[in-house]
Formats: C-alpha cells, structure tokens, sequence
C-alpha cells in the first residue's frame, strides 16, 4: 500500500500537550521553516494563564496553531493534523479538527491515570477518534529508545519528544530540518550533547513518519510571495520595533515606562533590549508608574510610550488625561484581552474600545488606532507614533492577544522607505516661547523641553489658559480649550489616509469590521465570491478621527454587518457618528477569533436579504 | 553643568501670583528654594521642578524655571520620568504627607529604592490642607480632623523611617520658617547623588495651626531641637549642656557636667555611615522625651538609577552590532524572496 497523498493550497496543523511540553517551540519550529521555505504562515498560540497549570489536565493545555501554504490570512479554523501529547490535549482540541483529519497522538501518555486527569474515560475519548485517521504513535517510547545510549538522564530524554513530534511533521508537510537543526546548534551552543540528543530525536521522528504507512503525506502547493527581504514577526515585537523606528525617524531617545501585563509584557520586554539603541525602558512599580514616568520623559522631550492590556488601560485613564490637557505627545499600547477585570488574561477580545475612546474623566479626546495584523502593528505603531508627535497629543494604539501572540512572515521596510517624524519642537532660537500658542492649520502647540534657555514654562494637570499656558479658572477659557482639544483631534482626519474598500465595491452589502478581524474576514469575503456571493468589505484602523470618507463609503450599501469580538461596541460608535445607516451586528466573546466558516454562514444570510 | 550666569533668587519666581494663605508654611520653603537655586551651579533653564497634587504641589506654577504640576500621588515617577529621560537636569520633586505617603506611597519607597537623582522636598503638615482638613498618614494617632471627628484610630508614619527601610541614601529634616538652615541643607540635598529626601515640618495655619509648636515654639525650641552636623556631637539645649549617648540599644538624653558626663562622651554625628541603625534612631526620636532631629541625617554613597542607566546604555552600545533601526531589522533570522 503507497502512502496516502493529500494535495493541498494549504495545510493547518495545531500541536497540542501540557504547558511544559514545548509546543510553543515546536509550532516556532515548524512556522519559521515554512516561512523560509517560501510559505504563507499564519499562527495562533493558545496558552493557558498559569505557567505549569496541574499536569495532564484540559486546564492545562498550552496549543500551537498554525497554516501554510499559499494565500493564508488567518490561523485557520480547523486543523489538518492535530498532534496531541496526551488525552487532556486531544480532549480541549477535539472540536477543533477538519472531517477527516489526522490525529496524532502519543499513547504512550493515553494511560488510564491520564485519561482520569483528563476527566474522562477512556471509552469516551475514543469516540472523539471517530471520524479521523489516528495515528498512534508511541512518541515517549520511541524517544527513550532513541536517546537511550547517550547516557542522558531520563527526565532530560524524554524533555526532547516535543522534537520526534516535529520530526514526525516535518515528513508529512515534505519541509526541511535543516533550519531546525540550526537553531539548536545556536540555542545549545555550550552543551553540544544535547543540540545533538534533539537532532537525533527529530531525525528518527522523521524516520518513523516515512516507515509508518498510515501517515498522509501532504503536498503543499508553492506560494507566490511578493519579493524582498522577510523575517517571521508577532504583533508585539512589530509594535516595539515600530517605536522604535518611529523615535529614529523623529530624531529622539525612546522611553517606554511600563508595568509587565500579559499580553503586552513582550513590548517592554523588546525594548529592554535596546539598550543598544539608546532605548531606555523603565520597568515602574505599577501601571500608573509606568505612564507617568513616560509622560515625565515626554516633558523632558523624549518620545515616550507605555505598553499594557485592558486592566492596565483602566489604571492609566487618569494619566491619559494629564497627557490630553498638557498636550504632550504619548503613545498607548493597549494590547485587548478578555475582560471586564482579570477576565482571561491569555484570551483575545476588542472590547476595549469603549475604553480607550471614552475611559476617563471629563472632555478628553484622543486619538485611537487599531493594527489589524500580527505585522502590520509595526506600521500603526509608527503611525501612532507619528500622530502622538507631529500633533502632540497622548494615541491610543489598539492590539489584541490574537494579533500580538500570533505571527507571520513580513517583508519588512528598508528604514529609507519610511517618512521622517517632525515633531513640534521648537527651534532654539525662536524668538520667544508661547505653551499653547497654536497652529492654526493643526491647533498643535509647539513643544519646548527643559534645558531649552529662554523657554521655561509650566504644564500641569490644571485648565491651562489660551495662549499662555497659566492656570485660569476663567469659565469661557475652558470652554475655548475644551473645543480646542477637540478640534485639534478631529483636524487629524485631515492628515490620515481615507478607508479603501476591498472585495466588491459594487455589491449590496458591506462587511464591516475593525482591528484584528482583518484575515478572518477578508478570508471569509474572497471565498465567498468564489462561490458568486458578492460582498464589499471596509476594515477600520483609524477608529477616532474616522477616516473623512467614512460616511460617504457607508452610504453606498443596502446592508451593513458589523464584526467584532466583543458585545457591540464598533458597530454603537457608528450608530452614534451616522444614526442614519442600518447596521446589522456580529459578535463573538468566547476569547477566540472569528472562524472562517461562521463568518461566511453570516454574510450569506445577510447578503441574500 | 556648570554656569557662567550668576542668579538672585528673584530670578527663579514666576509671574503668576501665589495663592497660598497668607502665613503657610509653603511660601517660607520656596523662599528657601529660591535662594538654594540661586547658589547652585545649574543653569536656570536645567531646572525641572515637579510635583503631584495638593498645597505644595502647585509649587512649581510659581517658579520661573521648567516646571510640571502633575496628578494626585504621582509626583515621584513624573520626577523619576524627567531625570532617566534627560538626567542633565536638576530634578526638583515638591509633595506633601498625602500625595508622597498616603495615594503615592508606593512611588515613594520605589523611587528611593531606586536611588534616582532627584531633590525630594515633603512638605510635613500632617494634615489634608486642600480637601481641607482631613487627616493624613502623618497625623498623630487620635488626633481630631473632619474625617476622624472622635480622633484618628491609625498610627503615622515617621517619614524617615520609610526612607530608611526603602534602602533610601539622604535623608535630612527641617522646618518650613528655618530659611537658612532649609537652604543649606537643600544645596546638600542637591549635591547629593540619589534621591535626597528632605522632610520640612511645614505650618497649615488654617487647618493644622501650630501643630508642631512643642518643638518650634519660642520657649522650648532649644531644647526640643537638636540640629545634627556631621563630625560634630550631638549636642544641643539652651545651656549648649545636653547631649546624646548610647545606652544599650537605645539613644539617651544626658547632661554635660553631670554624672561625671563630659563632651567626650557625646556622639558625634556621622552622616555618611552605612549601617542605618544609628539614623533610624535619631529620626525616630519623639518629645517629650527626646529633641527632634534636623539637619542631614543620613548621606551615603550609592551608585544612581540614572547614572546606571547610562552607563548600560554605553556599555551596550560598545558591544552590540545593532545600532540603528535596519541593523535591527536586518538582524537574526531573514531571508530574501526573489
């Protein structure tokens, strides 16, 4: 019997084990080698909150997805092959495999004592097989055996059956090891025995997925991918490196004071790595700390951010708004997780949005911007950047577990190919300093920081006065500044591109979505005009200003259907803007993505009304 | 940064009126600021003075130097933003007992921790003069304020003894209409490297007035005070006669000429000693069985988050191959489609 060949555009495969086992390495693994072999890669890391959950147990489960091949925008639904480390792993991602899928698991860890910690017989489990080719694989075992001369301790041996499990992959998708093997030469520079012990452990993987009959062999069809120069990025290291290509293209020392919160911990954590480029990160006692510090270096004429998720986002409020009336520049990375409170902390949802628009006290308007990719959050944290400096004003950048976990090969800018930031500060040898004397074109306030001789001035949390900047309770003032800061806000619609819509410009409904929706929806529209549906899609980056043709794009359509992974609060902001559009909401809060699949059930019904 | 310019201390006050009550204690220390900045060797514009919220906070609106009013609690990160940020400044931290101790207590003991390079002045009134008259983490246990109308149930903290236990490097204390010795000690506190805490038992005379009378007053001043001066003995009262000894564990008032005590047998003040035992113990000395400590009690040697962060940022930059923004994206793992 031959082996069985599956022809395919493109391939999802989802690891799955204990959080100890290395699946997120090995889904690193597999990804980067697909990019570097010229596939479309898109990947979905799905961990639990606590670091070593109870072994064995659903709780416990840290999973790796992700899809290849050619034009992939999302994760993917469903996976192709699902390899599963034990039955708690099988069970969480059961419902999660295509019709006829393969799954492959390690019995040696489908024992009694781990179907129980699993919580649920083993008669029962094994009605989850149903339906897919399972291939049983004794992954433990053949690791043992494997590793079993090189006089390693048996803890350290069997640490490496995450790479026969990438082994076994690596035959069935036809890809490489070489790219693997590299990287453990370098990870494991000093204690070659064991960079060895792996490369022996994923050789013999490989091995046994070619004797093994019962394994599928994928053939994956070649991606066209535009020329250039690519690396593999997720959401968080793209929105760091975007500050820090923003703070080089304004000609000004970077500071991020933060506070470690997941989703967003890897921003500080990437900055902190730059020393080398003058970075300076400062790690403050607390979420509050950690913006006021930045709006300390803003004064001082830094360009200064702050990274954080949605309990963070709510901590800073009363921060943003001493950044909104003293009219500095600021950026705010809220990377949205599930809420309200600690809600899932490892979980994705846009359900900050209320939040960052309308979330603190009094009349304090500030710009908001969501990355809707995992690399694309390079190019609006530039774009946050180039807002928070070039109108001095406190952005709001909005990102999502989903996007800030999850990468994807990029084809990143030569530094040339970026704008330079000019930012408001004043020339030295102007002839005076006015605080708040501002353009009338913008409404922007020039920006002079200490050291400057001739231009010392004071900015506090106080009404500031017109012009002068000194405090005033004067009740018309306020009302002047108050439409002031508003303006100001509204003006930079002026200086944003308007939105572009994709799919069918021409068809009767338009898909609506913001943020990180993107490849979901845009994956759903396209496979949907395959089949004659049309649809148009407009997807929202620049939230507050709205682009300027917003209106004028809504009013084109019959329907309007607005996707969010959250209760409604895109599609309410709209309501509020355009009262007289009809809109239709989709929302999601399970702490996961859209899949492709419900998606385009939706828009079918909708776009046959 | 050395100047050439030479300031009076009227160069340092802003056009804006002050509108403290007439007799606070506040309007007293920033004659004291004033005139520290007017000896100090910094440029006018390298002065960036912050505060958080409350009386003392609205400070810097009155100096004509680069100033930032913040919000409630938060003067000691905005000062621990501006100094890692650009840490050629003189960075001058002004709060109060409620905004430092009480809403920014966590700042506090963390900035001091961190031993940044900034001048921090507590205004010490013991109460809540804006809200006012509430009480605040410095008002004494029972004590009658709008917010404790049958007297607190809390113990205050003794400010330098949160100095202390945060690792803190200065610590010095002094009294709001004590303008010369506030000045001196201030240009101290700026030579100092690290975070300087000069704590100014400061008069509320509309909701605290007088509070600290059983020290300051006219008759017993002299002996409820001992100004402390390094190399010097602790010596202090009327008669110049009283001194402080060990006994023990603990600290004991003696007189000179008595029990066959003489001048020898006081201590003499060390600023710069490491082991904080001693500095706790002045700073924890109470009437009415002890004077009151002022002056700098504790000035110890300590490498500056600011300085550190420099220092790691060459350091860095010496060894790393990544210094600039393509050498960054170019860096690790790429590869090129053609």
């Amino acid at each position: 019997m031959a082996k069985k060949i599956i022809e395919v555009d493109q391939v999802v495969v989802k690891f799955a084990g204990d959080s100890g086992d290395g699946m997120q390495l090995t889904g690193t693994q597999l990804s980067n080698t697909a990019a570097l072999v010229g596939d479309n890669v898109s990947t979905f890391p799905d961990y639990p909150a606590e670091i070593r959950a109870p072994q064995g147990t659903v709780g416990g489960v840290s999973g790796f997805q992700l899809h290849f091949g050619k034009t992939v925008k999302t994760p993917g639904d469903f996976a192709d092959v699902l390899v599963a480390m034990n039955p708690a792993a099988l069970k969480a991602n059961a419902k999660w495999i295509k019709d006829g899928g393969t799954v492959i698991i390690d019995i040696d860890a489908f024992t009694e004592k781990n179907f129980k910690k699993a919580g649920c017989e083993e008669d029962k489990l094994k009605n989850l097989y149903e339906g897919y080719n399972l291939i049983e694989a004794p992954i433990s075992s053949l690791t043992k055996d494997s590793l079993a001369e090189t006089g390693l301790d048996a803890k350290s041996i069997l640490r490496s059956k995450n790479m026969f499990a990438l082994g076994i992959v690596y035959n069935l998708f036809g890809r490489p090891m070489d790219h693997s093997f590299n990287f453990l030469d370098a990870k494991f520079g000093k204690k070659p025995q064991i960079a060895e012990a792996n490369k022996k452990t994923m050789r013999d993987g490989f091995n046994y997925a070619l004797a093994i009959q019962a394994m599928p062999s994928f053939r994956i069809h070649s991606s066209q991918i535009e020329k250039g120069k690519y690396r593999n990025i997720s959401g968080n290291q793209a929105a760091a490196w975007g500050l820090l290509a923003a703070a080089e293209k304004a000609e000004l020392p970077l500071f991020l004071g933060s506070y470690p919160i997941t989703p967003a911990t890897e921003i500080i954590q990437e900055i902190a790595k730059r020393r080398d480029l003058g970075a300076k990160s400062f790690q403050a006692e607390d979420e509050i700390g950690g913006i006021v510090t930045s709006i300390g270096a803003a004064f001082a004429g830094n360009f200064a951010c702050t990274s954080t998720s949605g309990p963070g986002l709510a901590l800073k409020s009363e921060a943003i708004g001493l950044a909104v009336i003293t009219e500095l520049p600021l950026v705010v990375v809220n990377v949205q997780r599930g809420g309200p409170s600690t809600g899932l902390p490892t979980k994705t949802e846009q359900s900050d949005l209320f939040q960052a628009l309308y979330g603190r006290n009094g009349e304090s308007p500030v710009p908001v911007i969501a990355a809707s990719t995992p690399s694309n959050c390079f190019d609006y944290a530039f774009e946050a950047s180039r807002i928070a400096l070039e109108h001095m004003t406190p952005v709001l950048l909005l990102t999502d577990g989903f996007i800030a976990n999850g990468t994807e090969p990029w084809k990143y800018p030569a530094m040339a190919d970026l704008p330079k930031i000019k930012t408001k500060l004043i020339s030295k040898n102007a002839k005076e300093y006015v605080p708040y004397d501002r353009d009338p074109e913008t409404l922007v306030r020039p920006w002079a920081i200490p050291g400057m001789e001739g231009f010392e001035h004071r900015l506090g949390g106080l009404e500031k006065m017109d012009k002068t900047g000194n405090v005033s309770y004067i009740a018309e003032n306020h009302e002047v500044m108050s439409i002031y800061r508003d303006e100001k806000i509204k003006k930079i619609a002026d200086y944003i591109p308007e939105i572009e819509v994709e799919g069918d410009k021409d068809a009767d409904t338009l898909v609506i979505g913001w943020g990180s929706t993107y490849g979901h929806i845009t994956t759903a529209v396209s496979q949907l005009k395959e089949g004659g549906t049309k649809l148009a899609h407009a997807h929202f980056t620049y939230i507050n200003p709205l682009p300027r043709n917003t209106e004028e794009v809504l009013s084109k359509y019959k329907n309007i259907v607005v996707c969010e992974i959250n209760m409604g609060q895109f599609i309410n902001y709209l309501r509020m803007k355009f009262p007289k559009f009809n809109y239709e909401a989709y929302n999601k809060i399970q702490g996961l993505p859209f899949t492709v699949s419900e998606l385009k059930e939706k828009f079918i019904e909708v776009a046959a009304k | 940064m050395s100047t050439e310019k030479k300031y009076t201390f009227k160069d340092f006050k802003s056009d804006q009126e002050v509108r403290w009550c007439p007799g606070c204690g506040d309007i007293a220390i920033m004659n004291s600021v004033q005139k520290a900045m007017a000896q100090l060797d910094h440029n006018k514009e390298d002065y960036a003075v912050v505060s958080g919220i409350g009386c003392s906070s609205r400070f810097p609106y009155y100096m004509n130097t680069y100033g930032f009013h913040g919000i409630h609690g938060r003067a000691g990160v905005l000062a621990s933003g501006v100094k890692a940020a650009n840490p050629k400044l003189s960075v001058w931290q002004i709060t109060g007992d409620g905004d430092a101790l009480a809403i920014g207590g966590n700042h506090f003991i963390h900035e001091i921790r961190r031993n940044i390079d900034v001048n921090l002045l507590l205004f010490n009134n013991q109460i809540y003069g804006l809200t006012k008259g509430q009480y605040s983490p410095t008002s004494l246990l029972g004590q009658v304020t709008k917010t404790s109308p049958y007297g607190t149930i809390e113990e205050p903290f003794h400010p330098g003894e949160l100095v202390l236990g945060a690792r803190g490097t200065f610590f010095a204390r002094s009294i709001d209409n004590k303008v010369k010795e506030t000045t001196n000690i201030l240009i101290e506190a700026d030579g100092h490297r690290g975070t300087s805490v000069v704590e100014i038992l400061q008069n509320c005379v509309i909701f605290n007035h007088g509070f600290y009378n059983h020290i300051v007053g006219k008759d017993v001043r002299d002996d409820n005070q001992i100004w402390l001066e390094h190399g010097k003995p602790m010596i202090f009262g009327k008669e110049k006669n009283k001194g402080l000894v060990i006994d023990g564990l603990k600290l004991k008032v003696v007189t000179i000429g008595e029990d066959g005590i003489t001048e020898a047998d006081i201590l003499v003040h060390d600023e710069k000693e490491e082991n904080p035992t001693l500095h706790m113990a002045l700073i924890n000395m109470q009437h009415p069985n002890f004077p009151t400590a002022f002056g700098v009690i504790r000035a110890v040697k300590k490498d500056t988050y600011d300085s550190l962060l420099e220092k790691q940022i060459e350091e860095v930059k010496a060894k790393s191959n990544i210094l600039c923004m393509d050498d960054l994206l170019n860096s690790g793992e790429t590869w090129t489609i053609e």
